[in-house]
């Protein structure tokens, strides 16, 4: 009886479900391939004169209005002629520049160009004058000595990144950016470049093997979540007492009514 | 209590229980002193439980601060660490921090624990708070309550240094800093700072000695005094008996409730499990002060997002509100006004708010006992008073945070500040008008509902073609609520014996108008008869609607 009534040609309530599964992964998967297809060509010479042509050409589109046509500086953006490659790196490759508007200082938004591209701007910008350059691999790979790492942070960094790299405030609506997604290559650039409000930790003030041990602790805390369960954001007392009041003393009272409600 | 005789003659042998009750009877006569406090009537009301999550909290915290104690060592001898924790390895630091971090990495269960006091202490001070604030705004700190407030009050001061001690201990930088705010405030005083600093640390901030002391502190005197004033708290509610809510048949001189045995102690035995199961949940859960963030402490570091715990908070953010340029030299010295200030308007505020039920007393000049709660709406003035209390308690405690509302609002640190200043010196005027006229259009909503019942919801056509809302009027029981409550009429000026007007005869008139010049008087017999008799013919025809056709 059953069976005959399970056969009436009705689809399983869970096909519609099953058949949206199948498309995502297809997409997803489809997506992924051309994705990192396009990511093994993102390798972009740095002394070829064709990456750096193409570089002043994106510049020109979408850089010019604010920084000038030879990158010179205007009323409007400062000159980028001796930034050198690591500051392009960082202001575009996290989506600072280009900027969405004038404000206290520049908003990470998501990344307005692909990798390759990112780099082409990177090498224009080096070509017109020295400046610091995209760290090798070795001192952004957080292999470093984390306790080192840590003990320089809490001196250099954590007065305005707080110590968990949670990020804080700065004056007149500026602010310190949270770490706690920031990459290797990122980190280390701000340092040597000093974005937005950030002082610029040269060599001499932080050796390339201290920046190393910096990114090793920032590594280590972004990779191992606290010991101690949820983090309640990193931000200290005031989530501790934020979650106390709401959720702690929510809960207890909570019960206190339920345990006199009978009585009532 | 002797051995039953069954009906056949022979002796039975009487249970254990109750043998063993007769063991102890006869030893310690302790049947008359259970049979009294067994049959305490304790009225039942969530609100009641409040003062006993602080107690259980506080219970919580014994038990895991005693394991800790285990494990802890008070030392600032300095080591470098060598544990688990790896961003902290080969750092130096002192024994105080490394056993700390040895509790929360190398011991079995260390973590938990310490957890467990952490968030047991937060919510400790929490539930005092809210204690604090049922018993201000029900006005249960009256005759004779008074004493038993100051005691509340005191432990609520204690509660904090308890708090203040406990996380300076580990000595990890967040709580280096705090220490270092406490030393410039002790500094900031005249004439007295620097001796005391120097006497509290043991010579020049840090030094090596305030680690141990703070833990002399913090597991010997405070506890020690927080658990006699906690044995004197209950004692004195034992005493008093508890207070109640009004309702038909509760009066002055009854208490009516489950006894304490069984009902009452079953329940807040497993009200404590309650408690203790949700701290332990949290505990387990969710990290608090993850001092291995915050790493050793180091004079010259200072995070960003450096706060106290929340019940220091509201100290820190006064200091934070506080203009700059208050300080100027005189008489070569440094008079520090951006820290004398904050001392004393939060001291003020302080015995303010320790003093408050003498001054209520004063005012209404009212002798009597008083076991009926208020509704806050019943007492406009005191209502009011206590919520421009909490608004300025309130603005304080949310200047602690000015850093992390910025950011998180994407705010300006001084659009906040300035904001929150604004709150702090007129928050509390507006709140007070606010919350005096809230109360007093409640006492009438009360007012009217009495008189003439609720709104049913039904309309009916009269016969001249005039439409009425039927009100239909309100039982008894819901009624007693609303009109029990005593409504003090402002003092008049009388000469006294020699026929002279004292001056402090004048300033209790003018602060007894100000109390009780706008009040909703509760509706009297006479008044509820008149309503009901001009009633008569709504209810009539609700009764007879057919016959009106």
């Amino acid at each position: 009886m059953n069976r005959s009534k399970r056969r009436t040609g009705r689809r399983h309530p869970l096909a519609t479900v099953a058949l949206l599964a199948l498309g995502l992964v297809f997409t997803g998967g489809a997506y992924a391939a051309v994705s990192s297809g396009t990511a093994a060509q993102a390798e972009a010479d740095p002394t070829s004169q064709q990456t750096i042509e193409e570089g002043k050409k994106l510049f020109q589109a979408n850089c010019a209005t604010c920084h000038g046509l030879e990158a010179q500086g205007t009323e409007f953006g400062p000159s980028l002629i001796g930034v050198g490659a690591a500051s392009v790196d960082f202001q575009v490759g996290t989506g600072r520049m280009p900027m969405q508007m004038q404000g206290p200082q520049a908003q990470e938004k998501p990344v307005q160009f692909t990798d390759e591209q990112v780099k082409q701007l990177a090498y224009y910008v080096a070509s017109l004058g020295p400046g610091p350059d995209i760290p090798e691999d070795h001192l952004v790979d957080g292999g470093g000595d984390a306790a080192n790492g840590a003990e320089l942070f809490r001196i250099n960094c954590a007065m305005c990144h707080n110590v968990a790299g949670a990020g804080g405030a700065l004056t007149q609506g500026k602010y310190a950016p949270p770490l706690t997604d920031v990459s290797g290559v990122h980190i280390y650039e701000a340092m040597v470049t000093g974005p937005q409000n950030m002082p610029v930790f040269n060599d001499l003030n932080i050796s390339p093997e201290d920046k190393r041990d910096i990114i090793t602790y920032l590594k280590y805390v972004q990779d191992n979540r606290s010991p101690g369960g949820f983090e309640l954001g990193a931000l200290g007392p005031v989530a501790e007492g934020l979650f106390i009041w709401v959720f702690g003393l929510g809960v207890i009272v909570a019960i206190t009514v339920w345990i006199t409600a009978k009585s009532n | 209590m002797s051995t039953a005789t069954s009906p056949n003659g022979t002796q039975q042998k009487p249970s254990f229980t109750t043998a063993a009750s007769v063991y102890v009877n006869e030893r310690t006569s302790v049947a008359g002193f259970v049979k009294e406090l067994g049959r305490k009537a304790f009225p039942d009301h969530w609100s009641f439980l409040l003062g006993e999550v602080a107690l259980f909290a506080f219970v919580v915290v014994l038990i895991t601060g005693t394991f800790l104690t285990f494990f802890f060592q008070a030392s600032m001898a300095e080591v470098h660490y060598d544990g688990s924790y790896v961003p902290l390895k080969g750092v130096e630091m002192s024994v105080a921090m490394a056993s700390t971090l040895d509790i929360s990495f190398d011991v079995r269960g260390g973590l938990f624990v310490r957890q467990m006091h952490h968030w047991a202490a937060l919510l400790f001070i929490a539930g005092i708070g809210l204690h604090m604030l049922r018993v201000f705004f029900t006005g249960a700190f009256r005759k004779p309550r008074e004493l038993n407030w100051v005691i509340g009050f005191v432990m609520f001061i204690l509660a904090m240094g308890e708090g203040f001690t406990g996380y300076s201990l580990p000595d990890d930088l967040l709580s280096g800093n705090g220490l270092r705010i406490i030393d410039g405030m002790i500094k900031g005083m005249p004439l007295i700072g620097t001796w005391t600093s120097f006497l509290l640390f043991g010579g020049e901030f840090p030094g090596t000695a305030i680690v141990g002391r703070l833990y002399t502190l913090h597991i010997l005197l405070l506890p020690a005094l927080l658990v006699a004033l906690v044995a004197l708290h209950l004692v004195f509610v034992v005493v008093h008996k508890h207070t109640q809510y009004a309702a038909p048949g509760k009066t002055q001189l009854n208490a009516v409730g489950p006894p304490i045995l069984p009902t009452y102690a079953a329940k807040a035995g497993g009200f404590f499990f309650i408690v203790f199961g949700v701290l332990a949940l949290i505990a387990s859960l969710f990290t608090v002060n993850p001092i291995w963030n915050y790493g050793p402490y180091d004079p010259s570091p200072v995070s960003a997002g450096t706060q106290p715990d929340w019940y220091i908070g509201f100290a820190d953010g006064a200091l934070r509100l506080i203009p700059p340029g208050w300080e100027f030299v005189w008489l070569d010295r440094t008079w520090s006004f951006n820290i004398l200030v904050p001392l004393i308007a939060l001291g003020g505020f302080i015995v303010a708010a320790m003093l408050y039920p003498f001054i209520e007393a004063w005012v209404t000049g009212d002798k009597r006992e008083h076991h009926i709660a208020d509704r806050p709406r019943n007492n406009p003035t005191r209502t009011a008073i206590g919520a421009a209390g909490v608004t300025f308690y309130a603005g304080l405690w949310a200047a602690a945070s000015s850093d992390i509302l910025a950011t998180h609002f994407s705010l300006t640190m001084e659009g906040v500040i300035h904001a929150l200043q604004a709150t702090v010196v007129i928050g509390p005027f507006i709140a007070y008008f606010i919350a005096k006229r809230v109360c007093i259009a409640l006492q009438k909503k009360d007012r009217e509902i009495v008189l003439h019942g609720y709104e049913s919801g039904r309309i009916v056509k009269l016969p001249g073609g005039e439409f009425i809302e039927v009100h239909q009027p309100l039982d008894e029981y819901d009624r007693w609520k609303l009109v029990s409550y005593e409504s003090y009429q402002p003092l008049m000026l009388r000469p006294n014996a020699r026929g002279k007007i004292t001056v402090g005869q004048r300033v209790r008139a003018a602060v007894s108008r100000w109390f009780f010049e706008d009040r909703i008087a509760p509706v009297t017999k006479r008044e509820l008869e008149a309503a009901h008799s001009s009633h008569h013919d709504a209810a009539e025809l609700e009764a007879a609607p057919s016959s009106q056709h």
